[in-house]
């Protein structure tokens, strides 16, 4: 059984505008980690909020567990969840902060500290138990906000951003410590993201919103190697794919499989283009090469090759080279529904 | 967040509840002033509603049989001039104190702010004196003069927020540019704080218009009296009230002040809670 | 840079000097007035010592008035401490209509206090009070022995607080509301998913996280209240009895209509231990807001 489960979930704040969440479905399974991730106004927080019962849906169904929670508020929903600012509260104790949704339990005093400690040491938070929210960092601050959402055992786990108020350096250790943690306490879990990064790191499936609509819902594989649209298929990666328009189709490879010369990519038919080299950039490991295709059905048409900087030698600015795609890396897309569609032979000079 | 329509219904009930009881003299104000006399003062009639015609006549007798106009009229010069006074102390002080000086112009900041916590009720006395030593017993300047000491103050403080609220770099900009300090001031600082600087007039006008007890103390004539205090002292004959016209002058004086005072509420209200609120 | 030097005193020398002129000298005149006999006619005068301190204690008046002064002030501000959370709740979340509401809210606090107070005089008459009709017509009182709002010592005393509740409580109420926007939306938010209702929410969560802005209400409200006569002066004049007397009305007549300015000044002075006390946490929130 699901353990969340959308059906035609719709949210419009405004009447007569465009919903920001329209008839999405969703269906969860136990112990997932399941990643909502698209662009800033994706309705994926939107979408989580309405699953905590922050938010009313203007229309359809959240199922929890299997039953209807629409008309719950969010302390019956039995869920937990942690906000992008951690939302503790700054004038309670970390102990405090984390026996909060015992006491609005009624738990007894006894078992609230046996909790506390349980989930603090599952983080090595509980030297900390004595301190007020501002003079903790930044990192610890996350620790408490997931000790206070684990510690009466949820059967959900909904996390909004947590991440994007550590610095850059701490975000990568926490993100491998909470994947590791969620594996750990086996609670099924939604994260919102924006970071691409994250989604395809921690995700056990990620779904690709965008505008208020589900794109694609897959493993971290499918949607990066079999993206269902030219919105994942350019939202995911970096630098995105390549897209290019012929006459009655749009083709797409990724940067990485754009290769030159004399560097074998995969087994199998590869399709050459001839590629002019505007300028390129040096990122140590790396370089990133743009420019134009020449002759063919692609003439004239930008595109971006990734190669390992061991591999760049005489791939100069202004050079022409013949530059190859292994056939199976490319992926064709209808120009009019941008969406997925069959492959074909595509003419090359 | 959701709740429930019985949430929404305590929420509506405690809003109107509220609103009827706060706002129920002024109603009173309105309906009084338009009543008859034989209709005020006949036990049996019901007070809510008009018994006999409506009539102008209060307000006849209010505009033209009492000082009421003139009272308008000085509380409306004296205002004028307590606004000029304290925009010219206020806003180079409130400046100077935001920009110029280091740690210590934010303590004297704090203390020009706890002056305006010294209460008339404590200078009332000494001060009369002092008006008295200046020949100002009596007479409408003895306010003027007397008034932008609250003013100040809470103008100052007022005004020394919205300075530190512009971005130092316009200042250290404007100066590479070829202003002086005080050209910076002028000619940037100025015209961008113009909404502060017009909060701070409405303030101090209304401030004015509210003051009672230096008003009450230092003058004594009806014909030098402002309006706070030559309605509820003056147009009162003996013990005899005409509470038709005291309730039209009420209605009158207080319905625009409290708009004035209301359309700049909220900076007001974050003068008193910098700091508290985080 | 040189310049810089003269140039910030001298912007703002002119309104300190201002307000040292007529607030600071006037404050220490008032104590040096306390110590003196000095009357409103006379220019000579004699040092007395703690004369005044001595007389204005042994006078029962003074001593009424300052018990007064207390139950006027805390009364009026634990109501309007009650009624401003409770209406600033009410107003927190946007609804149809706000502004006006709110605009007839404040109206109390925003018309001149000794205007709003005579409508009240008007409405708590003696004899064509509406609330004593209203009463009639609910066979609550009898016909022709309504009470004497503003004339029997314990009614005029519940007047005039509730009067001054009605003038203060929109002050109290905009600054909470203030402290209550100020709130993290987050928050609440946390603590409905963590299983809390609209009371555990209120009072463990947003009435603790409010407690600095509520006690800047409460200074400010105690402040204005304490040293204030308009409410009195314009409703009882301190009567009956000066069973309503507080100490600025005393300090009034005694001191303006009593031309006695030694004796006025020195019961005036009683206000200042209150300034103090509230100027030192005016102090302190303003410290923090520093730190933080």
């Amino acid at each position: 059984m699901a353990v969340v489960e959308t059906r035609n979930l719709t949210k419009i704040f405004k009447r007569g505008n465009v919903g920001a969440v329209n008839n999405v479905d969703l269906q969860s399974r136990e112990g997932e980690f399941l990643v909502l991730l698209g662009p800033s106004g994706s309705g994926k927080t939107t979408l989580l909020r309405m699953i905590a019962g922050l938010e009313e849906p203007t229309s359809g169904e959240i199922l929890i567990g299997g039953r209807v929670v629409n008309d719950l508020t969010p302390r019956e929903r039995g869920i937990a969840m942690v906000f992008q600012s951690y939302a503790l509260y700054p004038h309670l104790t970390v102990y405090n902060n984390i026996v909060f949704p015992l006491k609005a339990q009624g738990v007894p005093k006894a078992k609230q500290k046996t909790q506390a400690e349980w989930a603090a040491s599952l983080l090595g938070i509980q030297h900390l138990f004595g301190r007020k929210p501002r003079e903790l960092s930044g990192g610890e601050r996350q620790r408490v906000a997931l000790a206070r959402a684990i510690v009466r055992e949820p059967s959900l786990f909904l996390l909004d951003e947590p991440l994007s108020n550590l610095d850059a350096k701490l975000r990568a250790s926490a993100r491998e410590e909470l994947e590791q943690f969620q594996k750990r306490i086996g609670t099924t879990a939604i994260y919102v993201t924006h970071d691409q990064v994250e989604a395809m790191a921690m995700g056990d499936r990620i779904v690709v919103m965008s505008q208020g609509v589900v794109r694609q819902i897959g493993t971290p594989a499918d949607v990066y190697d079999e993206p269902a649209d030219t919105f994942v298929a350019t939202f995911l990666g970096s630098p995105p794919m390549n897209i290019l328009a012929a006459d009655d189709v749009l083709v797409g490879f990724r940067p990485e499989h754009f290769l030159p010369p004399g560097f074998a990519g995969r087994a199998g038919e590869n399709v050459a283009f001839q590629f002019r080299i505007t300028h390129s950039e040096y990122l140590g490991a790396e370089r990133i090469l743009y420019g134009l295709i020449e002759g063919g059905a692609f003439g004239g048409r930008k595109a971006i090759s990734r190669i390992p900087s061991t591999h760049a030698e005489g791939l100069d600015d202004g050079g022409v080279s013949t530059f190859h795609v292994a056939e199976s890396d490319l992926k064709f897309f209808d120009p009019a529904t941008e969406r997925r569609t069959t492959p074909r032979r595509i003419a090359t000079p | 967040m959701r709740r429930g329509w019985f949430g929404r219904l305590v929420m509506w009930g405690v809003r109107i509840v509220f609103a009827v009881i706060l706002a129920f003299p002024f109603y009173w104000m309105l309906i009084t002033t338009f009543k008859r006399n034989t209709d005020l003062n006949n036990l049996e009639n019901n007070p809510f509603l008009f018994n006999e015609r409506p009539t102008l006549e209060h307000l006849r007798l209010l505009f033209h049989e009492t000082m009421f106009p003139r009272w308008v009229l000085n509380t409306a010069f004296a205002g004028l001039v307590v606004v000029i006074i304290t925009l010219l102390l206020a806003v180079p002080a409130a400046y100077a104190l935001a920009r110029l000086t280091g740690n210590w112009g934010a303590q004297l900041g704090i203390g020009v702010f706890l002056t305006y916590l010294i209460p008339p009720t404590l200078l009332f006395i000494p001060l009369s004196k002092v008006v008295a030593l200046l020949g100002l017993q009596d007479s409408l300047w003895s306010i003027i003069i007397v008034y932008p000491s609250f003013t100040i103050p809470f103008s100052t403080w007022l005004l020394m927020g919205f300075f530190k609220s512009i971005p130092k770099d316009l200042d250290d900009a404007a100066m590479v540019d070829g202003l002086t300090r005080w050209g910076a001031f002028v000619k940037l600082m100025i015209p961008m704080s113009l909404s502060g600087i017009l909060t701070v007039v409405i303030f101090s006008f209304t401030l004015v218009t509210q003051e009672f007890v230096y008003a009450l103390t230092f003058i004594a004539s009806a014909a030098h009296q402002t309006v706070g205090v030559g309605v509820p002292t003056f147009l009162v004959r003996g013990d005899v009230y005409y509470w038709g016209s005291l309730m039209a002058a009420c209605l009158i004086t207080s319905v625009p002040i409290g708009i004035l005072y209301n359309l700049f509420l909220d900076r007001f209200i974050e003068g008193f809670t910098v700091g508290a609120v985080k | 840079m040189r310049r810089q030097r003269w140039l910030g005193p001298a912007m703002f020398m002119p309104a300190i000097l201002y307000i040292v002129a007529l607030v600071g000298v006037p404050f220490f005149m008032a104590f040096f007035y306390s110590l003196t006999d000095a009357k409103v006619g006379s220019t000579t005068y004699h040092f007395v010592g703690l004369h005044n301190f001595v007389d204005v204690l042994r006078n029962p008046t003074f001593r009424r008035s300052l018990q007064n002064s207390f139950v006027f002030t805390i009364c009026s501000q634990i109501l309007v401490l009650i009624g401003a959370n409770i209406l600033a709740l009410a107003l927190k979340d946007a609804f149809p209509g706000r502004r006006f509401l709110r605009f007839l809210i404040l109206l109390p606090w925003v018309a001149p206090v000794s205007i709003g107070s005579l409508g009240w005089k008007w409405i708590l008459d003696s004899l064509y009070s509406v609330i004593s009709w209203v009463g009639v017509q609910l066979h609550i009182f009898h016909k022709f022995d309504t009470p004497m709002w503003l004339g029997e010592p314990k009614l005029a005393m519940m007047s005039v607080i509730l009067v001054h509740t009605w003038h203060m409580l929109p002050f109290a109420t905009v600054i909470i509301l203030a402290g209550l926007t100020a709130i993290p939306k987050d928050i609440p938010e946390a603590a409905a998913v963590d299983g809390a209702g609209f009371f555990r929410t209120l009072f463990q969560i947003t009435i603790p996280m409010m407690l600095p802005i509520i006690n800047v209400a409460v200074l400010f409200g105690a402040i204005f209240t304490f040293t204030d006569m308009t409410v009195i002066y314009i409703l009882t004049r301190g009567g009956p009895y000066d069973t309503t007397q507080v100490i600025p009305s005393e300090a009034f007549f005694t001191g303006v209509l009593g031309s006695d300015l030694a004796e006025g000044a020195t019961i005036s002075i009683f206000l200042v231990p209150l300034l103090v006390v509230a100027a030192y946490f005016m102090l302190r929130t303003a410290h923090r807001a520093e730190v933080t």
